[in-house]
């Protein structure tokens, strides 16, 4: 009975520790996003620099979507996100169809070589893309490629991470769905469109995600090829913004709040799938 | 398995070409090229914009590099950073796993806190930790009130000794929930027999994670560890936003030497030598780290 109870008060001990431990980590983790929101709603710059040192930068003094208001008026920011969104959007939109149709060739048919090229893809997964930046922007320029849409999209289609998740997910796959629209009379594209690609949602879903989070982020690629606002995407209007003076703190994270909160509120959303991509791409 | 499908070797290929077109060319065009002729450029004089047309250098440009300081500087700070970051990262990560792993209430909920930062983009990052990294801001209020008011102010990112270690604590910040999810999927992976049995034996917790836990989680930390430090060695948005590689280039990092002399002095001869011997560094500490990792799974 003794033993039962002071087995219990452990329990609870251990318990209460790994609150306070998951309390004080939720705290540091949390703590600079809630510091840009409550600065991003102070409309009066003195206040926020009176106060950027305190716990009462938690808790401005008026609350106002003014800063919001600023940032619109003091750059074209809807067409920044604009730009973003059509960028991100095409090359992820584009990079499934290419990275799981190329998969597919390599999962699905043996020929000669075979082998040499899934070989080739997991050894091109070694490449970081800071190691071929400075001779694709020398190549892009000879083409005459800089300042589009195009030399952000079409470089960062196809990607061999992207391409090995697919293939390592068809090759797990069962093929008597297929074999069997195949005695049907059915070809090889129509079988990968409408039998394959369907029954690929999870997979699609977790490369999706991975792509969209590399290509919303991208910032030495776009400062490099973009000039003005035209194509500019908004990591690198952040940074054009934060680097004119004065700085106003207030404005700043106005701009910092709309791009980071649609994409925080999505992955709340999807937070199961986010593990679940994360997890995948842990392959080796 | 595809043999069922079709036994004729030649006829698999013409089935597959048509998939496989797509994506090889874009993946020849834009990474494979690129690639290859990061070496070719290395050994010549080639300039962004061509005035006068490029020559073979030889060995020039890998020569100069020995002489050029910055570049110097440039190694040692990245060494600096992926010697306190990548050792730190990890096992916080593993720490913050086997937290929000426990069986109680709220753990997906600290779960989803504490990966939101990886979901930051990391200029906007940057924005934020500038803010709080301010003479009069958060962490220098923070300081001097458990000081009891015994701190002197610091401009964290413009102190020659504060400047990089404050860019390594908000890189932890952004990047350890990533890192986390990866362990959290390898803690999953363990089988609940192994820590039943252990108990049975009357194992304590602190022996089941050094002989379950740990050695289970072999292959998930070589992998955390190889890619957190491919992700280190190309440190560059932070930099270039909070500090320019400032001050007194403190915080100059590879990357921003690349830049530095690829795009804004247009050197891309040189810029490619400094990318080979980039790439070269990251491939042999990556094989490096594998081999050890391997070594020591042997061993145990």
């Amino acid at each position: 009975m003794e033993k039962l109870r002071s087995k219990k008060k452990t329990e609870f001990i251990s318990k209460l520790i790994s609150y306070v431990l998951l309390l004080i980590l939720g705290f540091f983790f949390l703590f600079p996003l809630v510091y840009m929101i409550t600065t991003s709603l102070n409309p009066d710059e003195r206040s926020i620099e009176r106060q950027m040192g305190s716990v009462r930068a938690f808790i401005p003094e008026q609350v106002s979507l003014e800063n919001y208001g600023n940032v619109f008026e003091r750059m074209p920011f809807g067409r920044y996100l604009f730009n973003s969104v059509f960028i991100v959007g095409t090359t992820v939109f584009i990079g499934v169809i290419v990275n799981s149709m190329a998969a597919y060739g390599l999962a699905r048919f043996t020929f000669r070589g075979r082998g040499a090229l899934v070989s080739l893809v997991v050894a091109l997964m070694i490449i970081p893309f800071e190691a071929i930046a400075i001779p694709l922007l020398l190549m892009t320029a000879r083409w005459g490629w800089l300042d589009s849409y195009h030399v952000q999209i079409i470089p960062f289609i196809a990607n061999p991470l992207y391409l090995f998740l697919f293939y390592q997910f068809f090759i797990g796959f069962p093929v008597a769905l297929e074999e069997a629209a195949l005695l049907d009379g059915a070809g090889w594209m129509k079988i990968f469109w409408k039998i394959a690609l369907p029954l690929s949602k999870p997979i699609i879903a977790s490369v999706a995600i991975l792509h969209f989070l590399m290509q919303w982020g991208m910032f030495l690629w776009p400062l490099m090829v973009t000039v003005g606002p035209e194509f500019r995407p908004l990591p690198v209007a952040m940074q054009v913004f934060f680097g004119q003076y004065p700085r106003l703190w207030g404005d700043i994270m106005a701009f910092a709040a709309m791009i980071t909160l649609p994409v925080v509120a999505l992955f709340v959303l999807l937070q199961g799938q986010y593990v679940r991509s994360v997890a995948q791409s842990g392959i080796k | 398995m595809a043999k069922h499908v079709s036994t004729d070797k030649r006829r698999g290929f013409k089935h597959a070409l048509i998939f496989l077109i797509p994506g090889l060319a874009l993946l020849i065009t834009f990474m494979i090229v690129p690639f290859a002729s990061a070496f070719i450029i290395s050994f010549t004089n080639m300039r962004l914009i061509a005035r006068i047309p490029a020559r073979f250098i030889g060995f020039d440009n890998y020569i100069r590099m020995f002489q050029d300081d910055v570049f110097g500087r440039s190694l040692l700070n990245i060494f600096y950073f992926v010697a306190v970051v990548v050792p730190i990262q990890t096992m916080f990560a593993l720490g913050l796993a086997i937290l929000v792993n426990k069986k109680i209430k709220g753990a997906t909920f600290f779960r989803t806190v504490y990966f939101l930062p990886t979901v930051t983009v990391m200029v906007v990052v940057s924005v934020i930790w500038s803010f709080l990294y301010h003479p009069e801001g958060l962490l220098n209020g923070f300081m001097n009130t458990i000081t009891l008011g015994n701190w002197t102010p610091i401009d964290f990112l413009n102190n020659k000794a504060w400047a990089f270690p404050a860019i390594m604590l908000m890189s932890i910040w952004q990047g350890v929930g990533f890192q986390m999810l990866i362990y959290l999927a390898g803690l999953q992976g363990i089988p609940e027999s192994l820590y039943e049995a252990a108990t049975i034996d009357g194992a304590n917790a602190r022996k089941q994670f050094l002989y379950i836990t740990l050695p289970q989680l072999r292959s998930t930390t070589t992998f955390v560890v190889i890619s957190t430090t491919i992700l280190a060695f190309r440190l560059f948005d932070q930099v270039y936003m909070m500090t320019g590689g400032g001050p007194e280039r403190a915080t100059y990092t590879v990357m921003l030497h690349i830049y530095t002399q690829g795009f804004v002095r247009q050197n891309v001869g040189y810029a490619s030598a400094l990318t080979v011997v980039f790439f070269l560094i990251v491939l042999g500490i990556s094989i490096t780290q594998r081999f050890i990792l391997k070594e020591e799974r042997e061993v145990a």
